[in-house]
């Protein structure tokens, strides 16, 4: 128990290690504020602002989609069709399954989808693929949330001569860690993740001035400039494995925080 | 006074309350017993109209609070819950501050203008039902960390901070030992000065220390109901008497 429990450090240590040390020898200002010169793939000059600015785009459109979609549903499961219905069962499971789909599926999914409607790899390609990736997270995380809810919340606030308005403030109150949590996860997966926007959002150089224009990402700025025989281009791969890890590590811990910081309110 | 007329309560097509009649008298301490599921929580819930939250529920008949039917359309529910206060069989802390649980209350009905008021009303309550001193250093922290028993007094007197005319209370000292009990019932005692009280109950023992007035139900039905020197000593119908031997036996 204990070696598994070193393997286990002694390797999340050495990663962690590896990318700040290969990340921070190559960070300087000019790789988080400049686009790359000269082409991503043979060009020596520039910084990966593309791939920053394009995550950012699709990350933040996907969470608001998402969570746009989501919560109606999660408010149908719990409030209209009531806990232990049939089809709130399925839906149930139905998510559970997509929540276990891997990327690459979602990728492929949205391939042909675009295919389908004629679309190129573009900005939009990656927000609705995106957005479908986080959706089943998002749900399944609000839905524990507020599964659990204690409908005599309700009842203790009317009793007090609260209104409608006030209550739902009340029950806000309740669930909103179980959103923020939700959220934080979803980002997290959204950022991270090559697979699904490999085929969907594609990659360029500059930033995307339309929706439907293709974007850079991230994790395909590490995946695609860490295979170029250039040093300089590898270098700038692993300062943008760095800001992935870093961003990663820090909605990773907030969300860590956020529910113990109100778990308490609960239990 | 609350005058219950021929009141019927049907929940999902089950007939929950059946035509009930029950008048309860001002400035006492009334009584509800009976066996587990006779429909004495419906009643209470009934009465602040916090039945409307229940799904699938019917009302027929009439509850006159002073008068007026409050379960005709045009009442308005939101007043007639601050003023007939509902301490729940289970208790359930707001998830905020245990301060905040009392202050909630006050803070929505605009009781005070001054912050030192509502401090005070705060600190008089949690004293009232014996909790201040216990949970003294420890009012800013979570109300959802204390002990049932406490959360039990917690939620009464958040109740009694929003100085309702009636306080319904549904077996408000269940889950308190044998002190804790008695000084909810002193403190019962004292508030039928200012308050209706209106208490359901399992501890026969209580109901006949402090009661005034007695109503016992039975599957849905009222059997009896008057002021409990007669309703205990003298019942006078068979039912009752049996429930009494049985519960003193
Ligand atoms: N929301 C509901 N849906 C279906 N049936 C209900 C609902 N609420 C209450 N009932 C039923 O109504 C009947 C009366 O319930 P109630 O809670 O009023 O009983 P009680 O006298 O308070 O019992 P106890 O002493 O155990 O608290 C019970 O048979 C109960 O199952
Ligand atoms: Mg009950």
């Amino acid at each position: 128990m204990w070696i598994a429990m070193l393997i286990v450090f002694g390797f999340v240590i050495s990663v962690i290690w590896t990318v700040f040390s290969k990340g921070m020898k190559a960070m300087s200002w000019d790789m988080i504020s400049k686009l790359p010169g000269g082409g991503f793939y043979i060009g020596k000059e520039g910084g990966f602002l593309n791939a920053i600015v394009g995550s950012l785009y699709i990350v933040g459109a996907s969470t608001v989609l998402g969570l746009i979609i989501s919560i109606p549903v999660v408010f149908f499961l719990n409030v209209y069709l009531k806990r232990d219905s049939k089809l709130a069962y399925t839906a149930r499971m139905a998510f559970d399954v997509l929540f276990g789909v891997p990327s690459i599926v979602y990728g492929a999914f949205g391939f042909t989808i675009m295919i389908y409607f004629g679309l190129r790899t573009s900005l939009l390609g990656g927000i609705i693929v995106i957005t479908l990736l986080i959706i089943p997270i998002f749900i399944r995380t609000m839905d524990e949330a507020t599964r659990n809810f204690p409908g005599d919340i309700l009842d203790a606030s009317f009793s007090l001569g609260a209104t409608r308005w006030e209550t739902l403030r009340v029950v806000l109150r309740q669930i909103a860690p179980g959103i923020a949590t939700a959220t934080l996860l979803s980002i997290g997966r959204a950022i991270g993740d090559a697979a699904s926007v490999m085929f969907t959002a594609g990659y360029t150089d500059s930033i995307p001035t339309s929706l439907s224009q293709p974007a850079a990402t991230l994790p395909l700025a590490v995946f695609f400039q860490l295979q170029s025989p250039i040093p300089e281009v590898v270098d700038r791969a692993y300062a943008a494995a760095l800001v992935l890890t870093v961003i990663v590590l820090i909605l990773s811990i907030s969300s860590r925080f956020i529910t113990n910081r109100f778990s308490k309110n609960k239990i | 006074m609350i005058e219950v007329k021929e009141l019927n309560v049907h929940i999902k097509g089950n007939h929950i309350l059946k035509n009930v009649n029950v008048t309860l008298p001002e400035k006492q301490i009334t009584c509800i017993i009976g066996p587990s599921g006779c429909g004495k929580s419906t009643l209470l819930r009934t009465l602040n109209r916090l039945i409307d939250t229940t799904e699938g529920v019917k009302l027929e008949g009439k509850v006159l609070v002073n008068g007026q039917d409050i379960l005709s359309s045009d009442a308005d529910v939101t007043d007639l819950r601050r003023k007939i206060g509902l301490v729940s069989q289970r208790p359930c802390p707001l998830p905020m501050s245990i301060f905040d649980n009392v202050a909630y209350g006050c803070r929505i009905n605009k009781m005070f203008n001054k912050r030192r008021q509502l401090v005070y009303q705060v600190q008089k309550n949690l004293k009232a039902v014996g909790l201040y001193d216990e949970i003294r250093g420890r009012i800013r922290t979570p109300a959802a960390r204390l002990s049932i028993g406490q959360q039990q007094r917690l939620c009464l007197a958040r109740s009694l901070a929003v100085e309702p005319d009636y306080i319904l209370a549904d077996e408000a000292t269940s889950a308190l030992d044998p002190i804790s009990a008695k000084t909810v019932e002193d403190l019962f005692v004292s508030l039928k000065e200012q308050y209706s009280i209106i208490m359901v109950t399992h501890t026969l023992r209580q109901a006949l220390r402090i009661a005034d007035h007695v109503v016992f139900m039975y599957l849905g039905e009222i059997i009896e109901q008057g002021p409990a020197e007669q309703v205990f000593h003298n019942p006078k119908e068979e039912l009752t008497q049996k429930y009494l031997a049985g519960a003193f036996s």
